[in-house]
């Protein structure tokens, strides 16, 4: 299986205004101006699937205040054991 | 199955559903591409980071961005093309724990409102502009702005700008950065990732500073305009580097504390001691009813500035209003007084002064000769001329007053102190008319003059200018002369 | 306690008193004294005082400030007035209330700094753009300075308008008795100001509707609150007003002339009266008809070339003769002056009696 990439993004084709600007900007070209047209007339942007390294960049090339969302995977959460102990540590440093 | 978290998304400082606008309320009314709308998102993520949303105020600006206030939800003034620095200013000053935010294009900052953004920075205001440049007038539909490059077309430069016509483009941060006052300015460019990056660094750094209350932030950014430029969203962010970096040099141009400056601290007092208001419930003031009542008198006293003929007048009316009677005061005013001449009329009455224009002064004391020669005709039938000189001018009379010359300049200049000529002239007309009681001069004047022994010295001369009254050659002699 | 005051000091004095606590504004001859109170009383009273760069930044701070729920002032004359009038058409639009004093001058252009009346129409009946009203006060004396601006400050806030002293030259410079009291003078709730809190995150100040019926919406309301003030705040003053066969109208420093011209005329055997017009906007149309409806003639006079006159004779629709005499340039008409172009008028000949 292949591994998991680091992010992902969602586009709201309600805000999307297609001016590519993400698709420019994102480093893996791992986003595409979709061939079908929103109720609006414009190609919307949309994520490939796969590859998304969670950067952010997009979110920043993008004018529109909620067209984008950028996810990344986080690490397994830490049991309390662990994060006490690293507490401990920072006390006494 | 992997935990994803949100990292990057829609500021919960920009409303969910842009309801103030007419249509289309998920989306900006800016076109595809436009900087704006990063800009937007830049200062809303700064303003959530930091906490401020509550405290914000967004003043927006005549341009693309005169609706900023549909997106942004904070407290939202919209100002007049090119004002925003003079409304940001006020509103700054009457809230200071408010974070006032303006935001300007190149036509309404560097045009229209060249001279606020001047002295709003000069003063150091302590608020934020952002200062969005894409060298053109967007919102009326592509003409010329100050920062439009040389060779730029657009509506009204059809053969691109011409430094012989329009000369060349504006360096507002440049310009602002010869100041003293402004702590932070920085030109920054949204022409590819990683300048947006910084420029996202330059506004919230811009908007930390006026959190900690440090002074005047401006950040200037270059910002692309597709539409107007026609060009493609992409083309448009390549043309600002390319094109506007160059004229345009990005960078930190301030970036220091204030250093202290001696500021005076006007004391503090309630209103009630600033205007010396009457306690409630206390007597009414403290006049003293007349003995008697007081005729009325208007008086007009000339001379030239110096002569201290305003202040005559003041106290003269001074002391009506302590007889209680009803008095006005009107001076000659403006550069009148810098020409030399001066002049004021004073009614002294037991009812209200209709016209305080004395027409007909039933008193004129000239203290020259051009007053004299000026107002004498206008002296009512049967009145009063005070001179200060010996004599009349040779040739000249008044058919219709009494004349009583009182050289009060040299008499003054006798008691050593030539700036109370005009308390000499005094003394003369309350012992001539008897008009109110000579006591409430003095009563008066100790108001005026703090200095004890210079009101010793006014005393005299109000004393010396009565003792020249009395011992005075009849007024008919003299008119006749 | 009765003190002897500048009429342009008295108006910073009454600012004070109802409350004002910021002031903004630039220089100008006759009004300059307003500025210099303003700059010694208020930041002493913990209030604001600023010397903007021109009458623009002026009367856009002053938008600032009561777009902030501050109750602000501003000053000028003629040539700054012209300067404010985009402000004063954003703070209509805006609904923010605000106090405007003109201490007038000779005009146009520089014009000379006497005295003059010519800013009537400038005012009273606009100067700025679109469909809007100033509340216009006439101060005839010092102690009025003090008191119609206070009146100002209230009515501008009943009705989220600016409100302007019209005054002039001689109103500004004289000085006469004033009497000050002390008084709690309720600040009103302004739930609809910009403050940067919590409770006013949501609230916008603006004059932009671009939408047609949003923006005709707008002006009815604005509209029906001008047709409520008028209904509500006309002031005026009579004087020997009880039958006359003419009747004298002006405001501010000529009514002053006119109280004289009218013991002139009384003394001819004219019988004279005077009516005063307080508030120039809304004018005191119907009043002004009652009080001239036996009189054979109305005699207006102005410091101006004839602008009031217009809303005279509006008032009147004809009913009665109406005759104008203005002195302009900054010459106050005297009272024989007027008394003698009245009687002339009425084809009198004059008897000064000497
Ligand atoms: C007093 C006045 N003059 C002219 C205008 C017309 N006007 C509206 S926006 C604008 C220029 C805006 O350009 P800019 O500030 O560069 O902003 P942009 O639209 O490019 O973002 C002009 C001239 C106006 N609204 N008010
Ligand atoms: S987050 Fe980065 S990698 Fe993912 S789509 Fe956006 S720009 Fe591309
Ligand atoms: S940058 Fe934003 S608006 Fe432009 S195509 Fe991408 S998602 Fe759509
Ligand atoms: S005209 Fe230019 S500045 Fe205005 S919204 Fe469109 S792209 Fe933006």
């Amino acid at each position: 299986m292949p591994s998991e990439p680091r992010g992902k993004v969602t586009i709201n084709s309600n805000e999307c205004k297609g001016c590519g600007l993400c698709v420019d900007a994102c480093p893996p070209k791992c986003l595409e101006l979709a061939p079908e047209l929103t109720p609006y007339g414009v190609h919307p942007a949309r994520y490939l699937g796969s590859a998304c390294t969670g950067c952010g960049i997009c979110f920043y090339a993008c004018p529109e205040p909620g067209a984008i969302t950028v996810y990344r995977m986080m690490p397994p959460p830490k049991s309390p054991a662990t994060l006490s102990q690293e507490a401990n540590r920072a006390a006494t440093l | 199955m992997s935990d994803y978290r949100v990292i990057e998304a829609k500021s919960s400082v920009f409303f969910d559903r842009y309801e103030r606008k007419p249509e289309l309320q998920q989306q900006t009314h800016y076109c595809p591409g436009c900087g704006h709308g990063v800009v937007h998102k830049l200062i809303a993520e700064a303003i959530e980071d930091l906490g401020l949303q509550d405290r914000t105020i967004l003043v927006s600006p005549v341009g693309c961005s005169v609706f900023a206030y549909y997106y942004f939800n904070t407290g939202n003034v919209q100002a007049a093309h090119g004002r925003t620095p003079a409304v940001a200013t006020a509103l700054k000053r009457s809230h200071p724990e408010s974070i006032v935010i303006g935001y300007q294009g190149d036509g309404d900052l560097a045009a229209i409102g060249m001279s606020e953004i001047v002295h709003a920075a000069n003063r150091g205001e302590k608020f934020t502009i952002f200062f969005v440049n894409n060298a053109i007038y967007g919102m009326t539909g592509g003409q010329m702005a100050p920062t439009t490059l040389v060779g730029q077309m657009s509506t009204t430069t059809p053969w691109g700008r011409r430094p012989s016509n329009e000369g060349f483009p504006l360096h507002m941060a440049e310009l602002l950065a010869t100041l003293e006052a402004p702590v932070y300015i920085e030109r920054v460019a949204l022409c590819d990732n990683k300048n947006i990056m910084r420029t996202r660094k330059a506004v919230r750094k811009a908007l930390e500073l006026q959190r900690d209350a440090a002074g005047f932030s401006f950040v200037e950014i270059l910002s692309p305009c597709p539409t107007i430029w026609k060009m493609t969203p992409a083309e448009a962010r390549n043309w600002v580097a390319e094109k506007m970096l160059p004229v345009f040099p990005l960078g930190v141009l301030r970036d220091r504390k204030l250093p202290p400056s001696g500021n005076a601290v006007p004391p503090q007092h309630s209103v009630a001691e600033l205007l010396e208001l009457a306690a409630p419930g206390e007597a009414p003031s403290t006049l003293q009813p007349p003995r008697a009542p007081l005729p009325g008198l208007a008086v007009n006293i000339a001379g030239f500035g110096g002569q201290g003929i305003l202040l005559l007048g003041q106290v003269l009316a001074e002391m009506g209003l302590r007889a209680g009677q009803e008095v006005s005061w009107l001076p000659s005013y403006g550069p009148e007084m810098r020409s030399g001449s001066a002049h004021c009329h004073v009614c002294l009455a037991n009812e209200r002064v209709g016209s305080p224009l004395v027409e007909h002064p039933q008193v004129l004391v000239a203290m020259n000769e051009p007053s004299l020669r000026k107002f004498a005709a206008q002296v009512a039938a049967d009145g009063l001329v005070l001179y200060n000189r010996d004599a009349l001018p040779a040739g000249f009379s008044v058919p219709q007053a009494r004349v009583y010359c009182v050289p009060a300049s040299e008499i003054a200049d006798r008691l050593g102190a030539a700036k109370t000529a005009n308390m000499v002239m005094l003394g003369a007309l309350l012992e001539l008319t008897h008009a109110l009681p000579a006591e409430t001069a003095l009563a008066v004047l100790q108001t005026k003059v703090r200095n004890p022994a210079l009101l010793e010295i006014n005393r005299h001369a109000l004393d010396a200018g009565a003792e020249r009254i009395r011992k005075a050659v009849p007024p008919a002699i003299l008119t006749t002369a | 306690m009765r003190q002897l005051c500048k009429g342009n000091v008295a108006v910073v004095k009454g600012a004070l008193l109802a409350g004002c606590r910021a002031y903004y504004g630039y220089p100008i001859t006759p009004a300059s004294e307003i500025a210099e109170a303003a700059a010694e009383l208020l930041p002493q009273a913990g209030g604001t005082f600023l010397q903007a760069e021109s009458e623009v930044a002026a009367i856009n701070m002053v938008y600032g400030a009561a777009a902030a729920g501050l109750r602000v002032l501003t000053a000028s004359s003629g040539p700054g007035i012209s300067l404010m009038q985009e402000g004063l058409s954003y703070l209509a639009g805006a609904e923010l209330p605000c106090v405007i004093v003109d201490v007038g001058r000779g005009g146009p252009g520089l014009g000379n700094i006497a005295p003059e009346q010519g800013d009537y129409f400038a005012l009273v009946k606009g100067g700025g753009h679109g469909n809007y009203r100033n509340l216009v006060l006439a101060p005839a004396s010092v102690q009025e300075m003090a008191d119609l601006t206070m009146l100002a400050f209230d009515l501008a806030d009943r009705y989220r308008n600016p409100a302007v002293v019209l005054t002039d030259g001689y109103i500004g410079q004289m000085m006469e008795p004033l009497e000050l009291r002390a008084h709690d003078v309720p600040q009103p709730e302004k739930p609809w100001a910009v403050c940067g809190t919590p409770e006013t995150r949501q609230n916008l100040i603006t004059s932009i509707y671009m939408e047609p019926d949003v923006l005709e919406a707008h002006v009815r309301k604005l509209e029906a609150k001008y047709r409520q003030a008028a209904q509500a705040e006309a002031r005026y003053e009579l004087y020997c007003a009880d039958e006359p066969e003419v009747l004298l109208v002006g405001y501010g420093i000529v009514s002053r002339v006119l109280r004289s011209a009218v013991d002139l005329a009384r003394a001819q055997g004219v019988r004279a009266g005077l009516f005063r017009p307080i508030t120039l906007w809304p004018f005191p149309s119907q009043a002004l008809a009652r009080a001239a409806r036996r009189c054979q003639s109305v005699f207006v006079v102005e410091m101006s070339t004839g602008q009031m006159v217009e809303d005279v004779r509006l008032a009147l629709d004809g009913r009665v003769d109406v005759e104008f005499f203005g002195r302009v340039g900054g010459n106050v008409p005297l009272a024989e002056e007027v008394c003698q172009e009245l009687l002339v008028r009425m084809g009198m000949t004059v008897d000064w009696g000497v």
